[in-house]
């Protein structure tokens, strides 16, 4: 069964330029068992703005019940989530789609690859994996340092590389640029950020098992619309959705 | 008795409320959320003959009180639907309305001959007003001559009641709903989506890959509402109403212009439990209007 309920916000806060951190609390969190998944958002209570908005679950405290999202005011839906306060409360559906399979294995080198408004889902991962004694190297790219969120917890977590495209802060350019200069090779890799971006990393990491979150723009979040579709390298018409199929998907399976 | 009880042409209803088609998918995944057998009758997603990918994305866009889609007929095709999705859905105690979609004439007649033999197919609903695809669809439902040879030729194959749903993108929907009367079809649906676009406002170009979609949601209703009232005086044969609905008051709307029964489609996407609620609420609001069935109030704006 999937959920939907009203859970409560314990805090709201800008972390960054835009970019707010959500942590909420409530009894749904108890089904929030793999990383990467989503929550599908209703912001309003009425129909302006009307569709429910999907966002990556950050981080869960399975102790306490409560989970953190980390959201980009990008739009009046995100705008009106940007002003909740603690103690109000949001209609929430999820968890959502299929997340990232941790490896478990200190043998194991994972790097994790993050771009933007991606980052948020590799944070619960990292702890994840972190746990289970593997090796991470973590890739955060940014267009700016005004971006730039989490550098400190990741880097509790894994050797930690930021880059800018504007050249503010870590390494000016891409995470590919990053993951050239590194000397090692994973034995597995995550990412999570834009199409364009997860193409150039699946291309830099080949033979490699990787597990890639993609982003689309959906309407019902869990199936039955047909707007997140994407075509697969199988081609002849075969696609996935992301909400249901994904978001997570091996490497190799999008086109 | 039961007040929320309807009969229609091949559609014993226990009430007047179905998800709408393309809004439902075949009903697996909102299976994961309720027993579908609440429902009045599920309208199952548009099945073509053959597969269909659809457009390329993005697909949607929202805009004030509503959104625009242009999915493109997307389905798994016919032989398929017939393979899994409905024998799936017999697992389900509900009456199957099942929307028809094609390029040709004879797409539709493959399909209407076909997915009218499904045990639990009680009717058929002719997507005639599909406003996302080249070829077909609307092209079926704007012309009244064309919509009727169409509406007899799928009448003479099919084994159930033949619905034909309507596309509000036409200046004179009244002769569109004569016209296939005249021709055979058992009861009308209305509206499909209305012909929108939505810009992105740093390019200034549309958002939808196929830069235009069908707008659907609250902003519609009174546009629904509308057309469903100038039909009705015009028809014999029932409506089953939707654009838009989502509150009881809606639906309440709805029945007052003339529908006898309500579908709901993008309501879904934003609370996906909006059919068994409006269900639970309905009894109350009739009552609290003076109503005892369904029946009664269908129609009321014209009395």
């Amino acid at each position: 069964m999937i959920r939907t309920g009203l859970m409560e916000v314990v805090r709201n806060k800008e972390i960054a330029d835009r970019v707010y951190e959500m942590t909420v609390i409530g009894q749904q969190t108890i089904a929030m068992q793999t990383p990467g998944q989503f929550v599908h958002i209703r912001v309003a209570d009425h129909a302006e703005p009307l569709l429910r908005r999907p966002i990556s679950i950050c981080s869960i405290d399975q102790d306490i019940l409560e989970f953190t999202m980390i959201f980009r005011v990008d739009g009046r839906g995100t705008e009106l989530l940007a002003a909740k306060r603690s103690g109000d409360t949001i209609d929430v559906m999820g968890p959502l789609g299929n997340g990232f399979p941790v490896v478990a294995s200190p043998e194991e080198h994972a790097w994790l690859i993050g771009g933007g408004i991606g980052v948020p889902p590799l944070y619960e991962l990292a702890k994840r994996l972190k746990e289970s004694g593997v090796q991470l190297t973590i890739i955060l790219g940014f267009q700016s340092e005004k971006d730039v969120f989490y550098e400190q917890r990741f880097r509790e977590l894994g050797d930690t590389f930021i880059t800018t495209v504007d050249g503010t802060h870590g390494l000016p350019g891409y995470v590919t640029d990053q993951m050239a200069l590194l000397q090692d090779v994973p034995s597995i890799y995550y990412s999570c950020g834009p199409h364009p971006m997860l193409k150039a990393v699946e291309k830099a990491l080949p033979n490699i098992p990787g597990f890639l979150s993609y982003e689309q723009r959906m309407g019902c979040g869990i199936g039955a619309c047909f707007a997140c579709v994407c075509p697969t390298t199988e081609g002849q018409g075969s696609y996935v959705k992301v909400c249901s199929d994904g978001p997570v998907f091996q490497a190799g399976v999008i086109a | 008795m039961n007040s929320l009880a309807i009969k229609l042409p091949g559609l014993d209803l226990r009430n007047p409320i179905m998800p709408a088609s393309g809004c439902f998918g075949f009903g697996q995944e909102y299976a994961k959320f309720y027993d579908l057998a609440v429902l009045g009758a599920i309208m199952i997603k548009a099945t073509t003959e053959e597969s269909r990918f659809g457009n390329p994305t993005p697909r949607v866009a929202e805009t004030s009180s509503g959104m625009l889609n242009a999915i493109g007929l997307q389905n798994p095709g016919l032989e398929h639907v017939l393979a899994h999705e409905l024998p799936w859905l017999e697992q389900h105690d509900v009456p199957i309305i099942a929307n028809v979609a094609g390029s040709e004439v004879e797409d539709y007649v493959a399909v209407a001959r076909e997915i009218s033999k499904a045990s639990n197919v009680h009717a058929l609903e002719l997507n005639i007003s599909c406003p996302n695809v080249k070829c077909g669809g609307i092209a079926f439902g704007t012309d009244p001559e064309i919509a009727a040879s169409l509406t007899r030729a799928v009448k003479d194959v099919s084994e159930v009641p033949v619905y034909v749903k309507l596309s509000p993108n036409v200046t004179n929907i009244v002769s569109i709903a004569t016209a296939v009367e005249a021709a055979g079809a058992d009861g009308l649906t209305m509206i499909n989506t209305l012909l929108g676009m939505r810009l992105d406002e740093k390019t200034g170009k549309p958002i939808l890959a196929n830069k235009t979609g069908g707008l659907s949601g609250p902003a519609i209703k009174p546009v629904a509402l509308r057309m469903i009232h100038e039909v009705y005086p015009h028809v014999s044969i029932p409506i089953i109403g939707m654009g838009g609905v989502q509150t009881t008051q809606d639906v309440i709307d709805f029945l007052s212009v003339g529908a006898s029964a309500v579908a709901v489609g993008t309501a879904n996407f934003v609370d996906p439990f909006v059919c068994p609620t409006l269900i639970d609420e309905l009894p109350e609001a009739l009552h609290s209007l003076g109503y005892s069935s369904v029946e009664e109030i269908s129609g009321r704006s014209h009395r």
